[in-house]
């Protein structure tokens, strides 16, 4: 059956745009998280009419399709099982147009997050969604995901930021949901899209909206003794009335493995930074900036540093992106978590991290848009060391259940994939769950589009049989 | 922080009979000829520091937008009618430039479904990408996938400064392109609005950037039909009208029917009403 379907394909694309040799189909096992799986045939579509013959191949045989950007998502949604066909998308990157007066622009789902924002960067404009895999995540995955990133705490997550997009349906029919025209009488189709994990469909175009670079921007970072003060400072702020354009935290373990990394200068005796960015006109960002500088030491900041120009702000941030890589040099690998608690819940929820990672004697650093509420612990450790992965995932499930029971959700940002597909009973009663299901019903009744992912099996909830073993590695 | 209970609304809906929700009926009502049911009303908490606000339905949004500010804060809906109305109706106001859709305040609802179950969708937190979003395919659904109980919105801070400031121009575009984030920008044809909000001096120092000066409010806005152009197009209207600079609303006198939507458009929202309403018990009659 997989040699029928690649010659089917490599007729309506090309011989050397299909690919079934085990080393590379193993490159496709799975996305950045370690949950593997297995494809039988791997494509690279230029076109959305070779798209739609590629969906349309994978129906006649039977096969399941995955639709996968830069493979850089974590929650397991660009993992194939069962042999599924993987529609790579890489290859379709083109900006297609640019309304740079109505800052619109229509582009491929393949193109990566930053090339966009660069591409347009002369206009004034940016790409608002900026998550930290920004430089080698797509268009389309951010839009599979509804990704967020730092600066999604003033602007709004990828869903905000999408105006249209065009679909191949898993019946191979193509459709456009939403559009330039803002509000068209009818459902959201666009809106429900949005997030739907590669379960709706593919994305072969995509209408961004893009946002003005703001005239004056200030970063400031802050210490403080313990991450409680930090967290609070954090609420106060908001509670002041200001939502400034980024609010990052990091913990001491975290600004250490940065400092030696970047030597930025970082407080490595703190208990935790926050980096605050505050974006816009010059009178109004001097006077966040005054009172910022004036809540932070009310609630426990010891020294705040304003980046005194362009290059030391670079370099603050450099900190805040580079933080994944720095604590490869702790650690071979890490687990990184994505919940999200209220912000009043910060500390709280924190001191339950510490604690979990203690009872489960793993090591954690923290680096979190602490803005949003957005969590992400990071456990680190060596995966040579004998039963430490089943530490791993034990820890990481009492996390997850530790920011639901604090009225949190379970992800912000990465998305349920596999990785939680079975903690959604945790947040939503059968009721709910099928009111998720009727929508991908309505999208795709064939149920060929990446299927097994985001909702657990109706019939056990927490049956694993499509999860691979080491599903939660 | 407690939840409404919905109960007794569900209990109201049914399961079998046609039924329809009606707020205030300032946007219309439900329709005609059919038994109504409203949403309960009344706000349950409000929680600044979170930038959230729970509350029915039901609730009228000028009630909602007044005890907001009370906590230096407001919601992008629409004035008047019910919560349940603007967010089923979907339309945003003259102020989505600056504050955005309709379709982005709504993060967590309860409804009642057509076979009677109360059903949540979303979550608390701004950021969610918990499952699909349910919430987005509930605002503008006019009630019919089902009927909004009790919704959780983002609220927003009320701006230090708000001024409307006006200058003739035969081009919107080049008072539009001069403001950084305007809350709003309207053209009539000859005449340019634009609603600057934020620091005093900012506000000000905006206006003459681009040539404005301070005016009394906006213009009022044609009722014949609100229609949904490319913001490109704006600029192409002809007769008596206000436009949406930048969104690509426009407000007209005379009466307009939009241009119809794909085939597949068509089939795929009846596969959806499909899916959450097969019968058409909720709302009948109404066709998204």
């Amino acid at each position: 059956m997989t040699e029928a379907l690649a010659a089917e394909l490599r007729l309506a694309l090309s011989p050397d745009r299909v690919r079934t040799n085990s080393t590379e189909l193993g490159l496709y096992r799975r996305d950045a998280s370690n949950i593997e799986g297995s494809a039988s045939v791997v494509c690279f579509p230029l076109t959305v009419a070779e798209v739609q013959a590629a969906v349309l191949a994978a129906a006649r045989h039977g096969v399941p399709f995955v639709a996968r950007g830069a493979g850089t998502g974590l929650a397991g949604g660009a993992t194939p099982l069962d042999g599924a066909l993987v529609i790579a998308t890489t290859k379709m990157q083109r900006v297609l147009s640019v309304d740079a007066v109505h800052r619109m622009a229509w582009v491929e789902p393949g193109l990566l997050n930053l090339d966009l924002t660069r591409e347009v960067t002369a206009l004034g404009l940016h790409f608002a969604p900026d998550p930290s895999s920004q430089q080698s995540c797509s268009i389309g995955g951010n839009v599979a995901n509804n990704s967020g990133g730092p600066h999604c705490l003033a602007d709004g997550v990828t869903a905000s930021h999408v105006l249209g997009v065009e679909v191949v349906l898993s019946d191979g029919s193509v459709v456009q949901l939403g559009g330039e025209e803002p509000e068209v009488e009818g459902l959201d189709l666009r809106g429900a899209f949005v997030g739907s994990e590669g379960m709706f469909g593919i994305a072969t175009k995509v209408l961004v909206r893009l946002t003005q670079n703001a005239p004056t921007v200030r970063t400031m970072l802050m210490d403080f003794a313990s991450v409680e003060a930090g967290a609070q400072t954090v609420s106060a702020i908001i509670a002041a009335g200001m939502v400034p354009a980024a609010l990052e935290m990091m913990d001491q373990l975290c600004v250490q493995a940065v400092e030696e990394y970047i030597h930025a200068g970082l407080p490595v005796h703190a208990a935790a930074v926050l980096l605050v960015e505050v974006a816009g006109l010059p009178h109004g960002l001097e006077a966040d900036v005054a009172r910022i500088v004036e809540i932070g030491p009310a609630h426990g900041a010891g020294t705040v540093r304003i980046a005194q120009d362009e290059a030391e702000r670079a370099l603050l941030w450099k900190g805040r992106k580079t933080a994944f890589g720095a604590i490869a040099r702790i650690k071979p690998n890490y687990y990184l978590h994505d919940t999200v608690v209220p912000r009043r819940m910060l500390p709280e929820v924190l001191r339950q991290v510490y604690a979990i990672a203690d009872r489960y004697q793993l090591l954690v650093m923290n680096v979190f848009h602490a803005g949003d509420g957005n969590l992400h612990p990071l456990l680190v450790f060596d995966k040579r060391e004998p039963g430490v992965m089943e530490r791993v995932h034990a820890a990481g499930e009492a996390i997850v259940r530790a920011s639901v029971a604090a009225g949190g959700v379970l992800s912000g940002e990465h998305g349920i994939g596999l990785e939680k597909r079975d903690f959604m009973p945790l947040m939503f009663e059968p009721a709910d769950l099928a009111a998720q299901a009727a929508m991908r019903r309505a999208f795709d009744p064939s149920g060929l589009a990446n299927p097994f992912k985001v909702l657990p099996s109706p019939a056990a909830c927490g049956d694993a049989q499509h999860v691979p073993p080491g599903a939660w590695v | 922080m407690g939840v409404i209970d919905l109960d007794a609304f569900a209990h109201e809906v049914g399961v079998d009979d046609p039924v329809a929700v009606a707020g205030l009926c300032t946007r219309g009502g439900g329709p005609a000829g059919v038994r109504t049911v409203a949403a309960p009303s009344g706000i349950l908490w409000v929680q600044p520091d979170e930038m959230i606000v729970c509350c029915g339905a039901g609730t009228p949004v000028d009630e909602l937008v007044d005890a907001l500010a009370e906590h230096g804060q407001t919601v992008a809906l629409p004035a008047g009618g019910t919560v349940g109305g603007a967010l089923s109706v979907g339309h945003s106001d003259h102020r989505r430039l600056g504050y955005g859709p309709v379709r982005d305040v709504l993060l967590q609802a309860r409804y009642v479904s057509a076979t009677g179950d109360v059903v949540k969708a979303g979550g608390p937190t701004v950021k969610n990408v918990s499952g699909f979003d349910l919430c987005r395919l509930l605002v503008g659904a006019r009630g019919t996938l089902g009927f909004l109980g009790e919704v959780i919105l983002r609220t927003r801070p009320l701006p230090p400064s708000s001024q409307w400031m006006s200058a003739p121009a035969t081009d919107p575009d080049t008072v539009f392109t001069r403001l950084h984030r305007p809350v709003s920008v309207l053209w009539n044809g000859t005449t340019v609005w634009a609603l600057l909000e934020g620091h005093p001096f900012d506000v000000a120092e905006q206006a003459d950037a681009a040539g404005l000066a301070a005016c009394a409010g906006p213009p009022p806005l044609p009722q014949g039909s609100r229609r949904s152009v490319p913001p490109a197009a704006v600029v192409d209207q002809r007769g008596e009208f206000v436009t949406e600079v930048g969104v690509g609303i426009v407000h007209h006198a005379e009466p307009w029917s939009a241009p119809p939507r794909s085939a597949r458009v068509l089939e795929l929202t009846r596969a959806v009403k499909a899916e959450f309403d097969p019968t058409g018990r909720l709302n009948p009659g109404i066709d998204v």
